[in-house]
């Protein structure tokens, strides 16, 4: 399968964390949302991009030992629900860090790294993952 | 709407059943399920089939065509519809063909459900299994449906809502259960600390709080035809059922441990059922991991009852609240698009007082829930006999 525009299409909201914010109610979401799932109908043309500071904290996380094929050299890895300072959850790895290191509530920052290689293509895809801010 | 009957029910054994292809077991599960109905393909008005992902699984899409061929309906030419809903497809091709009778478009359907999970490499595998989360903000980043579970886990515990002996204890009552059915993919019993002590599969999660990968089908006859269900042995009604969704990611929700769609799915089916939970004899409960068990229990019974009935070991077939009395996904099985519909011959062996050495004695209602995902689909159906 070749992925190429698949992931061209969002690779801004993944390299730069933008999500959206809904003017009519001020409700912020990421990933971004097309319709507030709060206004429905009312929000259509009120929905504008915003970029997220790439500021959080640990809601939750684990230690993945037995993961999905793009990503079997990459196991264990720390996978964690962030909540961003704007509100929303995150899902993403947590890098550069020891598990034991891992806390939930500690401060983290987003950064851009490579996330996996795409089979039978070989492209390389990045996005955000997250590191422990010391 | 008119009252809807299963006057039938088939499945094949679940496991790893190498030797046999999907439409192997797909007709033969059809077939047992016309056969214990006393019917012939001929009384047959309409085929639904549940299946979650053998475009990936064997390279085979179409699947409601080639289930209906296999069987040998082609002469008769009679639609045939495959429903997919992540691994809530049975329950959804179960709501589906209710509807078509109870409104009077058909009046006896077959419905089944079978998924091949073993013909690819267990990594290959999970990714197919994580094709029921949010490929582009979930999936895409590495998550698993068991690292979600695991976060569940992870945050309760730290919310001190629970232990990890609390939902460690789901999969301990599964396999006892599973050990009595003979069409288990497991029929081994385990104890607590095989739960806690076995490898990580995403911490704190182990082997043992996953529901296993695997192949299998299962099909049910229903009918709204007076003649075909007076000469059926114990018809058992289909009461009620109903299908409610969520956001598709986990970290989408209002809370990541509300189980929305199953309050609100199973909430609907109890009222449409004019019955209270207090009158459910039997949950069989999606426990693809035993904290996703244990969740169900909390919303249908809030927090403190379902801790009392987990700690007081009040989830045996033998005691107050019989769950999961198959085996459940974790040791019965979790063939993805048979799971929903295995939950309905299980209740309709337990309502007919077939279930064996399991039988909870008069038992009159059951309560399924098949979910799909970590809870972005759920349908919840009551099955009963008066
Ligand atoms: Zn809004």
């Amino acid at each position: 399968m070749s992925d190429v525009p698949r992931f061209w299409r969002e690779s801004n909201h993944r390299y730069r964390l933008v999500g959206t914010k809904c003017n009519n109610c001020g409700s912020t979401f990421f990933p971004p949302r097309d319709v507030c799932p709060k206004c429905r109908r009312e929000s259509i043309g009120k929905m504008e991009e915003l970029e997220f500071s790439g500021y959080g904290e640990v809601y939750s996380y684990t230690v993945v030992h037995d993961g999905l094929e793009p990503f079997k050299f990459q196991l264990p890895y720390i996978l964690a629900m962030i909540k961003t300072d704007e509100g929303p959850l995150v899902t993403g790895q947590i890098v550069d860090a020891d598990p034991s290191e891992v806390k939930i509530g500690s401060r983290v920052r987003v950064t851009l790294r490579r996330i996996r290689e795409e089979g039978k293509t070989g492209i390389i895809q990045y996005g955000y993952k997250f590191i422990l801010e010391k | 709407m008119r009252d809807v009957y299963i006057i039938g029910v088939g499945t094949t054994k679940f496991g790893e059943l190498w030797d046999k292809s999907l439409r192997d077991l797909a007709t033969e599960a059809g077939l047992k399920a016309i056969t214990d109905a006393g019917i012939y393909s001929e009384d047959v008005n309409a085929l639904y089939g549940a299946n979650t992902s053998a475009g990936q699984f064997i390279d085979q899409e179409h699947i409601a065509s080639l289930i209906a061929d296999a069987a040998g309906l082609s002469e008769l030419g009679i639609p045939s519809i495959r429903i997919e809903a992540g691994s809530a497809s049975g329950g959804a091709a179960l709501h589906e063909a209710y509807l078509a009778v109870a409104s009077g478009k058909y009046d006896t359907v077959v419905v089944g459900g079978v998924e091949k999970m073993t013909d690819v490499p267990p990594e290959e595998a999970n990714k197919i299994v994580g094709g029921s989360l949010d490929a582009e903000w979930e999936t895409f980043f590495g998550v698993t449906e068991a690292s979600l579970a695991a976060m569940i886990a992870k945050r309760l515990e730290y919310e001190g809502k629970m232990k990890r002996e609390d939902y460690a204890h789901i999969p301990v009552v599964s396999h006892k259960h599973g050990s009595m059915n003979e069409t288990s993919h497991f029929r081994n019993s385990i104890k607590l600390e095989d739960v806690l002590k076995a490898s990580y599969v995403a911490q704190p999660l182990t082997i043992f709080d996953c529901a296993p990968l695997s192949d299998g089908a299962s099909a049910i006859v229903i009918s709204s035809n007076r003649q075909l269900i007076n000469s059926s042995e114990n018809p058992v009604k289909i009461v009620s059922s109903e299908i409610s969704t969520d956001y598709l990611s986990l970290h989408d929700r209002t809370s990541i441990y509300s189980l929305n769609a199953f309050k609100r799915s199973s909430k609907k089916a109890l009222e449409s059922a004019k019955i209270s939970k207090e009158k459910v004899d039997i949950l069989e409960l999606h426990d693809s991991y035993s904290i996703i068990g244990l969740l169900q229990l909390m919303e249908l019974y809030g927090e403190k009852e379902a801790m009392n009935l987990v700690r007081n070991e009040e989830l045996y077939w033998d005691k107050s609240r019989p769950t999961n009395t198959s085996g459940g996904l974790k040791a019965h099985g979790n063939p993805l698009g048979a799971t929903g519909i295995y939950q309905a011959v299980e209740a309709t062996l337990q309502l007919r007082g077939k279930a064996g050495q399991r039988q909870v004695k008069g038992a009159k209602y059951v309560l399924l829930h098949n979910m799909g995902g970590i809870g972005a689909t759920s349908v919840s159906t009551v099955l009963g006999v008066e």
